[in-house]
């Protein structure tokens, strides 16, 4: 017997599972009002600039360098290898020559020759905007998942749903806060597209649920329930393990510009294939779903 | 469901065999009269280099300016029609001033009229007028500013397009954004300080006389810098001729004093208006200013009668190439500031491009390997299937000339992980139906009917994130939104329609047999 076809209780400790999301809940909200997320220039603006030497260097000598010239908090720190690195710096510059400057005085100060590769400036009036919208799509998102699902199924699968994405949304952001990788766009659109994948996720158990519930209106539903995470769980885990492939691939050979998008995917699916099973599930429980579908809802496209 | 007529079988081979028309061209520079489509992926500002910069104008001179000459029209109205007034002050966007109560009728008659208070368009107002006991404000309106802030705009990407068209930049992108913004998209482009350094001048030119006096409390004078030297000139308000009459500008070089130098032409208007001064004005300095700082301030030997003349300042030839592109291309009406730039040099881009395939071939090879380790010949239907998708994505957005950006890539490989998911769910639901249902062809045919909601409810979730994507997300985040959405469709025809098609060849061959996923 393989491993997909064991039957497993999953809602045997379910409590002990919701409590540990709620605890992980929790936490990644007091994470992100005390110690915050590690905001790239998107969101907080600034000039981010990426650069090659023709030999190698050290960040802390590269940043020593910036510092004597007026550009405010300076970050530098190796990327890819010990000739590139990156350049956080606070400054925007109002004047057009402003990133000419830095290269002329970084090449003058250390004597050596070094290449600009990427160049990003983003005033404050941008990252505001920025933000705003990063914020906007999120909830929309999530906003128009609670429409789809609710006019697919019943309003306790909406719910449901949306309080496991909710959930992803939340604790990813608190795993950056923790782990302090920068969040910068690329992350936010990493997010919408976990909203996208968890729901996938919980949409194909739901639609399980809803089959069984048709099928057999006696059975109790925290039974019917696990039967169908039961019956859907090779697919789930095959899927992730597919997609998971792809972006680990993507983590280790993409470049450094897509690791921290690649990460937050990573551990998107991992949360989310999670919540599928042991949040949006069994919540169905405690929202007391609809036993009746005597009438024949026409599920056809 | 495992039916294909022959016109459906026709229709996917169609299909994938336009995908593979329009895949090829991407990888192959091919002659321009081979029978290949010569349509190519539009590769993004981060995958080919080049600049994206993002300009806002200020619009606040431009209000300044028109509050001024607002407040002195309705100055001369009030005298005009005898209405006293005192405390007049003039705000930011709002003028106000005290009145005698017995004049309210009348002023409220003068304010009224159209003269004062413009139409803009058909139901907008220039300005917001409200009149208590003996105080009178008028503002600006909303649609005024905006009026004022579109006019700027409409002028300036002329004179951004004209400067930039100068510097000989291949297929530059300029666009307006909003109502104050102006987008430069610059492929190619390694290094935009020139760029930057055209557009960040608003290139107002002036000729106006030096002062005779001395006096610096005068009121028709002002003390301006020189461009080059530490030094101050006392320079007359009064213009005598600006850029708006010059029709050409061209960088020289002059023999006497071995510089560069700036040849420009004015137009007949210009050349009357300055031969006049000239004539009257033998031996006075004539101040050259260009953004409130004197270039120069050459004597008047002769009167000027040609219309032609000469900037000398001790230019360098770059710098006297770069004021004839300013004066040609013309003055903006306001100061544009740089609120975003993002560069990414080309050979970035082309690294990027690099580990994007690399990881997408690894990333697809693993992925190969896991579906033909659990599902043996149904998996290399899937991974069949798989091919057929990339080449989809890829032809896709060859037709609609789609910008690939590096989140793109991503997004593709993405797809590549995701899409065999339709996959394991149609051949998990056949596992479950072969238990049940002793006939092959039925157990299929009742899989594939029973799964399409489900595959149909979970893409149309993830489609909603993209599209929340593409309208919110900027520049490369667009580019990830749009490989997701193509790459859902796309999968969908080739697992639930080109995958069921070769699955069913298979069963009813099979249809007897054992069949073992």
């Amino acid at each position: 017997m393989s491993l997909y076809d064991k039957h497993y209780n999953f809602l045997k400790f379910k409590n002990v599972f919701m409590s540990v999301s709620l605890v992980l809940f929790v936490i990644s909200i007091i994470l992100f009002f005390t110690k915050g997320l590690n905001l790239g220039v998107d969101f907080k603006g600034g000039t981010v600039i990426e650069m090659k030497f023709e030999q190698t260097n050290n960040s802390e000598d590269i940043r020593k360098s910036l510092l004597k010239i007026n550009l405010g908090d300076v970050k530098v720190k190796e990327f890819g290898s010990d000739k590139d690195f990156l350049a956080t710096i606070e400054q925007k510059g109002k004047n057009n020559n402003f990133v000419g400057s830095i290269k002329n005085h970084l090449e003058k100060d250390l004597n050596k020759k070094v290449d600009f590769r990427r160049v990003e400036v983003v005033g404050s009036k941008i990252s505001n905007e920025l933000t705003r919208d990063g914020i906007y799509s999120v909830v929309l998102a999530l906003i128009l998942m609670l429409v789809y699902i609710w006019f697919r199924f019943e309003w306790q699968f909406s719910l449901g749903s949306i309080v496991a994405l909710v959930h992803d949304v939340i604790i990813t952001i608190g795993t950056f806060s923790l782990i302090g990788y920068e969040f910068n766009l690329s992350i936010v659109a990493a997010i919408l597209t976990i909203v996208g994948y968890s729901m996938n996720d919980t949409v194909i158990i739901y639609d399980r649920i809803r089959e069984f519930l048709k099928k057999d209106d006696k059975k109790e539903l925290s039974e019917l329930i696990n039967d169908s995470i039961n019956s859907t769980l090779s697919r789930t885990l095959k899927t992730s393990g597919t997609t998971l492939l792809a972006l680990i691939s993507i983590y280790f050979f993409g470049g450094e510009i897509l690791k921290g998008f690649s990460f937050a995917l990573i551990w998107g699916i991992l949360i989310g294939t999670y919540s599928s099973i042991f949040v949006a599930s069994p919540i169905l429980i405690y929202f007391k779903v609809k036993r009746n579908w005597e009438e024949i809802i026409d599920t056809s496209p | 469901m495992l039916y294909f007529s022959r016109f459906k079988v026709f229709s996917i081979f169609l299909v994938l065999l336009v995908g593979i028309y329009f895949f090829i061209p991407n990888f192959f520079s091919l002659n321009k009269n081979f029978f290949l489509s010569d349509q190519k992926v539009n590769l993004g500002l981060d995958l080919q280099g080049g600049s994206y910069i993002l300009l806002e104008i200020d619009a606040k001179p431009l209000i300044d300016q028109k509050i001024q000459s607002k407040s002195l029209e309705l100055r001369r109205e009030l005298r005009k029609n005898n209405i006293s007034y005192n405390n007049f002050k003039v705000g930011k966007d709002s003028l106000s001033f005290n009145f005698d109560n017995k004049q309210k009728s009348a002023l409220n008659n003068l304010l009224s009229d159209n003269t004062i208070n413009n139409n803009i368009g058909p139901s907008g107002k220039e300005l917001l007028i409200s009149v208590n006991e003996n105080e009178a404000v008028i503002k600006f309106t909303n649609d005024l500013l905006n009026l004022i802030k579109k006019n700027a705009l409409e002028q300036s990407i002329e004179i951004v397009r004209n400067r930039i068209d100068e510097l000989g930049t291949k297929e530059p992108n300029i666009i307006t954004r909003g109502t104050d913004r102006i987008l430069v998209e610059l492929p190619g482009l390694k290094d935009p300080s020139e760029i930057k350094k055209l557009l960040g001048k608003t290139a107002k030119l002036t000729f106006r006389f030096l002062s005779n006096t001395n006096d610096e409390s005068s009121l028709g004078i002002e003390i301006l810098n020189s461009s080059k030297k530490d030094f101050k000139y006392n320079v007359e308000k009064r213009i005598v001729i600006s850029g708006e009459n010059l029709i050409d500008a061209q960088p020289g070089f002059d023999q006497l004093s071995n510089s560069s130098v700036v040849n420009f032409k004015l137009d007949n208007l210009g050349a009357r208006k300055f031969a006049l001064a000239s004539k009257n004005n033998i031996g006075r300095n004539l101040a050259i200013v260009l953004d409130n700082e004197v270039i120069s301030a050459p004597v008047i030997r002769d009167a000027i009668v040609t219309g032609n003349g000469q900037i000398s300042g001790n230019f360098s030839s770059k710098e006297a190439n770069e004021l004839a592109i300013l004066l040609r291309s013309g003055a903006l009406p306001a100061p544009l500031n740089i609120i975003e730039e993002r560069t990414v040099g080309p050979d970035l881009g082309k690294e990027s491009i690099e580990k994007g395939i690399i990881s997408l071939l690894i990333g697809m090879l693993l992925v190969i390997l896991y579906m033909i380790y659990n599902y043996r010949i149904f998996g290399v239907f899937a991974n069949i299937s798989l091919f057929a998708n990339l080449i989809l994505i890829i032809s896709i957005l060859s037709i609609f000339g789609s910008t690939l950006t590096l989140p793109g890539i991503a997004g593709i490989i993405l797809t590549v992980g995701m899409a065999v998911d339709s996959n394991v769910l149609i051949y998990e639901r056949v596992k479950e139906e072969l238990k049940i249902e002793k006939s092959n062809l039925i157990a299929f045919d009742t899989a594939y009917k029973k799964v399409l909601t489900t595959i149909l409810d979970s893409n149309i979730t993830t489609l909603i994130a993209a599209f929340v994507l593409y309208y919110m997300g900027s520049g490369p985040v667009k580019g990830f939104a749009i490989t997701l959405a193509i790459g859902i469709i796309s999968t969908f025809f080739t697992t639930y329609v080109f995958g069921r098609y070769l699955v069913s060849l298979y069963v009813k061959k099979n249809k007897d047999n054992l069949i073992k996923i």
